[in-house]
């Protein structure tokens, strides 16, 4: 039971992410590589933050996100819409080469340990068969929360008809009078904003160290090929799902807990290889 | 193509080839063969991205597998070099096919991504088996060992790995000028097309993938030799990135260019760490965004193309000239 929360709370983090790299693929038809290094600012962030400044974590957790988000719609208006018009691989390059430079930046001035960052919440929840940190039931709730509002509001809501209809038909949706272009930069800054959210989320529970992101970045790939990248559902539950397998890979076959997630792709790529709640890519 | 015409220009062929002979001579010899395996590796690379227009982010599986094959069939039964590195080859070759078939099932970004976790996959593997790779120690000590020769000057290594290297350049353009690569490249610019003439597309891809980590393997198979050890640095993604990087900074789909982008990126490494500068990475990182957003085409097809377009102006120049009482502007065609 306890096996099953820890591979949901790690699942949070991973559908937090692949929300993010959804939105941002679903708006802008770019994967941001860079995806990890902002999750891993924004656990500095918040520890920089703590330390510098004696700013709390509840404070932390709404103003790095913010921080980054506003970065990130600065980071798409200045690099990523000059190459929106070209191979998608090219902002993918570019991502990467930002990914390179935001982490060695932070490894320059902190170095590769990792830091130390108290959590805010040290007391546990008793749940009657086993006791867990607080902690930790509220990122899940969190991470849950912040799922089902982005979908919600995807959804249901005026905002959210126009970011899908921007998705699937920009020009028709230009036609009809829409300006597109001006919604761009806000959801590439939000999707930035959730990878700091995640960031912050982490820092009290995981090594806070400049190559935290890096690592993570390739298992979120794998985790949106296996959701169906253009599906922000399926990116989230697959998010959930491949925390919890892992979670119980590595309780019954420790040796498959770092690559199963690499095996379920390779099985969805040979059964569905569109990705399990993926349409075929309208261009290939 | 202006490109393909300069490519096979014996004077250029020519020069390369004293570059590459005289390199030792101008550089400190041990990074001149680190040059040298680079720029097979990035070259190796662009088959498969500048001509099958596959974005492979996990090359670094082929180029490491092939690192710690060679070490392994080095150290335990002492094979002559060149033999250990074609046994490397062989192994990366034999990985890249179960890759390959799943890959190529995706294209486009979605390539870049696959190929990037089966890759990390690759990594985390090696890390685990450490009884043969050594995990976090690497696999040391590896020998360098041809007919009991002394091969321990890197200088006169130099030369013993050149020929390998010159085998695997003249295969990667043999298999871009063959039949076959002309194939490739109409799967590169127009899958539906090649498909509806009867191609088996998938099928394309998945020899050029499997190729194209065969001669990655043959650089990192000679890499581990030259250093004398193999380390999870060779599976590393950052690895497979670093050689995607050397392609694009060369330009893609020029050949010539990846190799000297080795060249560049290994002597800037060189430079930079001995210059005492810690931040590879974000001087790295930094070239590739500038490199992106301003010489898309790379160094090689940037000067290609000023060439090219000033050989047009002349032509048109020199045809105006010839009829001046022609109205009509001929057309440069070489765009």
């Amino acid at each position: 039971m306890q096996h099953i929360f820890n591979g949901l709370v790690s699942g949070s983090f991973l559908a937090m992410l692949a929300l993010g790299l959804a939105v941002i693929f679903g708006m802008l038809g770019v994967v941001n590589f860079a995806h990890g290094a902002f999750y891993m600012l924004g656990a500095f962030g918040a520890y920089l933050l703590l330390t510098e400044w004696g700013v709390n974590y509840w404070v932390a957790l709404a103003a790095v996100p913010v921080a980054l988000g506003l970065f990130g719609a600065l980071v798409e208006r200045v690099l990523i819409r000059r190459l929106s018009a070209l191979d998608p691989l090219y902002n993918f390059l570019l991502t990467f080469g930002l990914a390179l430079l935001l982490q060695d930046l932070v490894r320059r001035e902190y170095g590769v340990q990792s830091q130390p960052y108290t959590s805010p919440l040290t007391a546990t929840v008793d749940f009657g068969l086993f006791t867990y940190p607080a902690y930790q039931v509220m990122v899940l709730g969190i991470s849950l929360v912040v799922c089902l509002a982005v979908w919600l509001v995807l959804s249901k809501t005026r905002l959210g008809v126009i970011v899908r209809a921007a998705t699937e038909r920009p020009e028709l949706t230009r036609a009809l009078g829409i300006d597109v272009g001006r919604y761009v930069a806000p959801m590439f800054g939000f999707g930035v904003a959730l990878a700091g959210f995640a960031g912050v989320l982490a820092a009290p529970m995981r090594a806070v160290n400049p190559l935290m992101g890096g690592d993570l970045i390739i298992t979120v790939f794998a985790v949106v090929v296996i959701g169906g990248l253009g599906s922000i559902f399926g990116s989230v539950t697959a998010g959930f799902a491949i925390g919890l397998i892992t979670a119980l890979a590595n309780l019954y076959v420790p040796t498959l807990s770092q690559t199963i997630v690499f095996i379920l792709m390779a099985a969805v790529l040979l059964w569905r290889p569109a990705g399990l709640f993926g349409r075929e890519e309208a261009f290939t | 193509m202006i490109l393909s015409r300069l490519a096979g220009r014996p004077v250029l062929l020519a020069a390369g080839l004293i570059t590459v002979l005289a390199l030792p001579w101008l550089i400190y010899p041990p990074v001149a063969m680190d040059v040298l395996c680079w720029a097979l590796f990035a070259v190796a690379l662009d088959v498969l991205l500048g001509f099958t227009g596959l974005l492979s982010f996990g090359h670094a599986a082929f180029w490491g597998t092939a690192a710690y094959a060679a070490g392994l069939l080095a150290i335990h039964y002492s094979l002559p070099f060149p033999l250990a590195v074609l046994g490397a080859a062989l192994a990366a070759a034999v990985l890249a096919v179960p890759i390959g078939f799943l890959s190529v099932r995706r294209t486009g970004i979605y390539f870049a991504m696959v190929t990037l976790a089966f890759a990390q996959m690759v990594y985390f593997l090696a890390n685990q088996w450490s009884g043969l790779t050594g995990g976090e120690n690497g696999l040391q000590g590896i020998p360098r060992e041809l007919f009991g020769l002394d091969l321990s000057d890197p200088f006169f290594f130099y030369y013993y790995g050149l020929p390998l290297v010159l085998v695997g350049l003249w295969a990667a353009w043999r298999i871009v000028r063959s039949p076959f690569g002309r194939v490739l490249t109409a799967i590169r610019d127009n899958p539906a097309r090649a498909r509806a003439l009867g191609y088996p597309v998938d099928r394309y891809k998945l020899l050029a993938f499997v190729l194209s980590a065969g001669l990655s393997g043959l650089a990192g198979g000679l890499y581990a030799i030259s250093h004398g050890f193999a380390s999870l640095q060779e599976v590393n993604w950052t690895t497979s990135g670093k050689v995607v990087i050397m392609v694009v900074l060369g330009g893609i789909g020029t050949l010539w260019g990846p190799g000297l982008g080795s060249l560049i990126m290994v002597q800037l490494n060189d430079f930079l760490s001995t210059a005492g500068f810690d931040g590879i990475d974000l001087v790295t990182g930094g070239v590739l965004i500038l490199i992106v957003l301003l010489f898309r085409r790379g160094m090689w097809g940037t000067v290609v193309d000023l060439l090219a377009r000033r050989a047009a102006r002349r032509a048109e120049a020199r045809a105006k000239a010839k009829a001046p009482a022609a109205e009509e502007p001929v057309p440069s065609g070489s765009a």
